[in-house]
């Protein structure tokens, strides 16, 4: 490990991306997740890199699918608007089965909204937010050192699967400073890419990516296989963080920056002889279901913590199953849930 | 355990956020835990600027703060808005030479510093900011000058590094105002 630095969220994805071996940036600049594109610019030119702010979203994406079809590590990012923009280009991504990264820091919504922090995109990110029967992995990274690991973590997962990934992270994450250490050499794995359209020196035949199949019983055998592979990645790739669970009264469910929230509305509840636990989801695709299945049969129930109207509560009132009651507690607008106005909620499920 | 939460705020331009910046990367040199939150909503056009700082020997939870333990103000806008987020026992230090208003609590010790008059006889007013943290590591300890010139070292480029020196001397007239 080197030393530590003292680095925005935003400028510590774009680091993270170029350690992982990603010299193909595509974006357009929208608030709060521009300094992703700053940093890129900077950088890119001098290490032998593409960085491209396009003409809109809608090109930036596409210039990722090109890109990504040649068998190079590509990433663009953007916040909710910006990614509202880019589902078409995502779910030709998914059809074509391409690996990309795909960052989302998530503003206020609905429409043009308004900058600050949310997390409103939720069912959008791992609902699939554009057309067609397809999933992408969405990592959720809770503080700047985790920004960086995910971030590197998600080229060598997309490769693994070819399959667009998703950061999803809010303005705060993106916004704020924290110390990171950065490892002397990443861990990037190297896949062969033996399906990329990359030149075929005459030696092979030619490489054919496309999403388009109008015959249905090759598109319904082209879809199952899809299919399989988002069970591969259910089975294999679940990633959760269950913070004081054992014995709790209650568990939280939240992830991302409220998950930081709660840990401190944690601290709270303990000085005053309440055990609250946190189950933090990392992957919200796929969701960590054995986690909430697990504690259902010994928790008194559930809370689940959102800056949205309620998105995420729904896959966990799936998970539990009916075997807990799940409550929900959510702001929306960019404003933050208070500590105190969790453990309020808390106090109040739990009738203390 | 040590655990400071601050709030920086006053006008955009005054360096409310590099002064942020410095506070933490002086204690993450000092092993601390630090996080910084900038404001960067549309407010930040529109004249005030603020930010989050958390150093701690604890871990560090949210980022965050819904109180503070410490509150330096630059502005007189940012005094009413963020006055009462002080905790009971906790430190007001503001620059008097913009703000005509005292704070009305009494459950909490107000330091009031005309520190951007004392910037601009030193020759530059960009240096208030700094004079202002000078009182809050004396009143805190938050962190030391020792860590607080590395930490600048760090952040400031090459070409500003003689300005050192005059930062130096500004934090420590804060320090003994």
């Amino acid at each position: 490990m080197g030393e530590k630095l003292l680095m925005k969220g935003n400028e510590v994805i774009a680091e993270a991306a170029i350690r992982a071996g990603c010299r193909h940036y595509f974006g357009y600049p929208i608030t709060p997740q521009t300094e992703v594109a700053h940093y890129m610019a900077k950088r890119m030119p001098k290490i032998g890199g593409v960085f491209l702010q396009a003409e809109s979203e809608v090109a930036a994406i596409n210039m990722v699918y090109g890109a990504a079809c040649t068998g190079v590590r590509v990433m663009t990012s953007s916040s909710s608007p910006g990614i509202s923009l880019k589902q078409e280009g995502i779910s030709y991504i998914a059809g074509a089965e391409l690996p990309a990264v795909i960052v989302n820091i998530m503003r206020a919504g609905p429409g043009l909204g308004g900058i600050l922090p949310a997390q409103g995109d939720y069912f959008q990110a791992v609902k699939g937010g554009g057309h067609g029967d397809f999933k992408m992995l969405v990592l959720a990274p809770c503080s700047v050192q985790e920004l960086y690991e995910l971030t590197v973590e998600a080229f060598n997962l997309a490769d693994k699967y070819r399959i667009g990934t998703m950061i999803l992270g809010d303005g705060t994450l993106g916004q704020m400073m924290e110390a990171v250490e950065f490892k002397d050499e990443e861990n990037i794995v190297h896949y062969e890419k033996n399906w990329a359209t990359n030149g075929t020196n005459m030696e092979r035949d030619h490489n054919i990516i496309t999403s388009i199949d109008t015959n249905p019983e090759i598109l319904e055998s082209w879809n199952l296989r899809l299919q399989d592979k988002y069970k591969q990645i259910t089975e294999n790739e679940v990633r959760v963080e269950e913070y004081n669970c054992d014995g709790a009264d209650l568990i939280v469910a939240a992830y991302g920056s409220v998950a930081r929230i709660v840990k401190n509305v944690i601290k709270m509840a303990q000085k005053e002889g309440i055990k609250v636990g946190l189950i933090r989801p990392i992957t919200l695709w796929p969701f960590p279901v054995n986690s909430f299945e697990k504690y259902a049969e010994v928790t008194k129930a559930f809370l689940t913590v959102e800056m949205s109207a309620g998105q995420m509560v729904e896959d966990v009132r799936l998970a539990v199953n009916g075997k807990a009651p799940v409550s929900f507690y959510g702001r929306t607008g960019g404003i933050i849930p208070t500590q105190q106005e969790i453990l309020d909620k808390i106090k109040s499920i739990l009738n203390r | 355990m040590m655990h400071q939460e601050i709030i920086i705020a006053g006008f955009g331009g005054q360096g409310i956020l590099s002064a942020g910046r410095l506070l933490a990367y002086a204690g993450m040199l000092e092993k601390k835990n630090v996080s910084w939150l900038p404001s960067y909503g549309p407010e930040i056009r529109g004249g005030t600027a603020n930010c989050h700082v958390i150093i701690s020997e604890d871990t560090i939870g949210s980022p965050i703060l819904n109180s503070a333990t410490t509150l330096i103000v630059m502005n007189k806008p940012s005094l009413e808005k963020f006055e009462n987020l002080v905790v009971s026992g906790g430190i007001i230090i503001s620059d008097s030479s913009l703000i005509d208003k005292k704070s009305e609590r009494k459950d909490i010790t107000t330091y009031e510093i005309p520190a951007t008059k004392m910037a601009s006889d030193m020759g530059n007013t960009t240096y208030a900011n700094i004079i202002l943290l000078g009182k809050l590591i004396a009143k805190t300890g938050v962190i030391s000058v020792e860590s607080f010139e590395q930490g600048l070292k760090k952040v400031l480029p090459q070409k500003y590094h003689h300005m050192i020196p005059e930062e130096i001397k500004a934090l420590e007239m804060g320090m003994n105002y």
